[in-house]
């Protein structure tokens, strides 16, 4: 505030030396510096305050153009139809159960693959986190394996495993595994020092070392590495699905690429945006529950 | 202090050399410390004051060196950040290690420096100052013979400071233990010790007894004296302090 008026009588002053002597301002001109400057009025730097509701708006501008784009008859329906066509679509898959026993099927591989990735890349880690010679003996396959696209081994897959539920399911543990394993292992290696210290000090016994500092420790690590994850099964679920399958979501799209009904393959895509954004957001929630810690009362 | 407890040792160092490659840290330092006594070491940065603490308290796993150390088996230390785990209540960081059994004396610990109630907080919803005095709590319960306090107040602000003073000074003298407080701050020192020790590369240049009875106050003239003495010993030209 008092920057602000300073400045500003500052350049008068340099303006009234720059007159002529005879000049004589008017009065009236003289600037309402105190009014202009308040505070109040001046427009915060940043983005500013969140909009209510805003990650919502985004969305339901689309789907608003999308509605508007049909009644108007600007979108060919081939190409995509209309919202309630869809929601018709939606009704009439529903009614003849295809829509729920393709989204049971999927849902299985998808969690099977999930709760296997989890276990054996968690297992992975904690082992090559914790002891030097787990780590030479695990890492560098992990490595070796994060480098090579877990979709490029479904032909090997095939050959070994068949074209089951067991390849599917393998297909989509293997992508589960690399996350979970990337980044808890990341996390178990980067104990700050000073809490190693700090055991020290304690006198800590390995045990209470290991259940007290380094796990809870990792726990953010973990959950990062379980967001990646979520998403990823999903999306291998498509490629499994897509490539060899006579039942799931992925074949479902498939089938009615196959026949050309646009409503069907649009039904499935809703479908998998709905279980992508839901499962992250189920693993939001575990991330507040678990690390709580971290909350300030501010929250 | 009587006198036969002085003549217990909590601390004796014979001839303590530490190095990092060529350079020497800690030059051939002798130092006993009596049972319940309090000492401060003050130094300039680089003069060797966490070296030697760190020396005290086990830590220096990787550094080169030679002589003598005995501490006693109960002994804690106190850092300059409280070096709470953020992921644990105020209490279990307390009982830290100490299972089920520390529980009752981790409270009573806790009421001790003022945060009764606080026990199921989380360390973030902590000011500085309290998470510090969590910290104090965590040595306390252990009833250690020996406090080696590294800084422990250096990253609070200065009113916060006067507090823990205050309570450092009331907990030692509850529970005596020795105390081997490392500090730049000179007053803090004065404040607080029976006995000052200057470090100065790597040797002990000065080892100073504070025989000021009470309360110290900073307007006491035997204050100002040591102060000066002291200031000058860490190289500050004392005329130029205007007697602050």
């Amino acid at each position: 505030m008092t920057y602000v008026t300073s400045s500003h009588s500052g350049r008068l002053d340099v303006l009234d030396r720059e007159r002529p002597a005879s000049y004589a301002p008017p009065t009236s001109f003289r600037p309402p510096a105190f009014v202009e400057n308040s505070p109040r009025r001046r427009r915060r730097l940043g983005p500013g305050p969140a909009i209510p509701f805003g990650l919502q708006i985004g969305p339901l501008a689309l789907v608003l153009i999308w509605t508007a784009g049909s009644a108007f008859g600007l979108l060919d329906p081939r190409i995509l139809p209309a919202p309630w066509a869809i929601v018709g679509t939606f009704g009439d898959l529903i009614a003849d159960g295809r829509l729920q026993s393709n989204f049971l099927t999927s849902s299985v591989r998808a969690l099977l693959g999930l709760g296997f990735g989890i276990v054996i890349g968690l297992l992975l880690a904690v082992i090559s986190g914790l002891s030097r010679v787990g780590e030479a003996f695990i890492d560098g396959p992990i490595q070796i394996k994060r480098a090579v696209p877990t979709l490029a081994m479904i032909p090997l897959l095939m050959l070994w495993l068949g074209i089951g539920e067991t390849m599917k399911v393998t297909i989509i543990t293997l992508g589960v595994v690399v996350p979970i394993y990337m980044h808890t292992h990341n996390a178990l290696r980067a104990i700050d020092e000073r809490y190693v210290e700090l055991a020290e000090t304690l006198r800590m016994s390995q045990r209470d070392f290991l259940l007290q500092v380094v796990l809870p420790g990792a726990v953010p690590g973990f959950l990062l590495g379980l967001r990646f994850a979520v998403t990823l099964c999903w999306v291998s679920l498509v490629v499994v699905e897509q490539i060899n399958a006579t039942s799931g979501l992925g074949y479902m799209i498939e089938l009615a690429r196959t026949y050309g009904q646009t409503q069907i393959i649009i039904v499935g895509l809703v479908v998998y945006a709905v279980l992508g954004l839901a499962s992250d957001g189920v693993v939001r929630l575990l991330e507040r529950r678990l690390l709580s810690w971290r909350r300030t009362l501010a929250h | 202090m009587a006198p036969h407890a002085r003549s217990l040792k909590a601390v004796e160092v014979r001839r303590l050399t530490r190095r990092f490659g060529d350079v020497t840290i800690l030059d051939d330092l002798d130092l006993d410390i009596a049972q319940g006594e309090f000492v401060a070491l003050l130094g300039k940065s680089g003069s060797g004051k966490s070296t030697f603490l760190r020396a005290l308290a086990g830590l220096d796993y990787e550094v080169d060196g030679t002589g003598s150390l005995r501490t006693p088996e109960k002994l804690s230390v106190v850092f300059q950040d409280a070096r709470l785990l953020p992921w644990r209540s105020v209490i279990q960081n307390v009982t830290l290690g100490l299972g089920g059994a520390g529980r009752e004396p981790g409270r009573k610990a806790l009421e001790e420096v003022g945060l009764a109630g606080r026990e199921t907080a989380w360390p973030i919803q902590l000011s500085g100052g309290e998470q510090q005095r969590v910290a104090l709590a965590r040595s306390l319960v252990r009833e250690p013979a020996l406090l080696l306090a590294d800084e422990p107040f250096g990253a609070l602000d200065a009113l916060t400071r006067l507090k823990m003073h205050d309570l450092l000074r009331e907990l030692c003298a509850r529970h005596r233990p020795a105390v081997l407080l490392v500090t730049h701050d000179v007053d803090e020192a004065i404040s607080l010790a029976d006995r000052i020790l200057v470090l100065d590369q790597g040797r002990l240049v000065e080892d100073l007894k504070v025989d000021i009875k009470g309360r110290r106050s900073h307007g006491d003239p035997r204050f100002g004296a040591i102060r000066s003495q002291l200031l000058s010993r860490l190289g500050v030209d004392v005329d130029d302090r205007s007697a602050a």
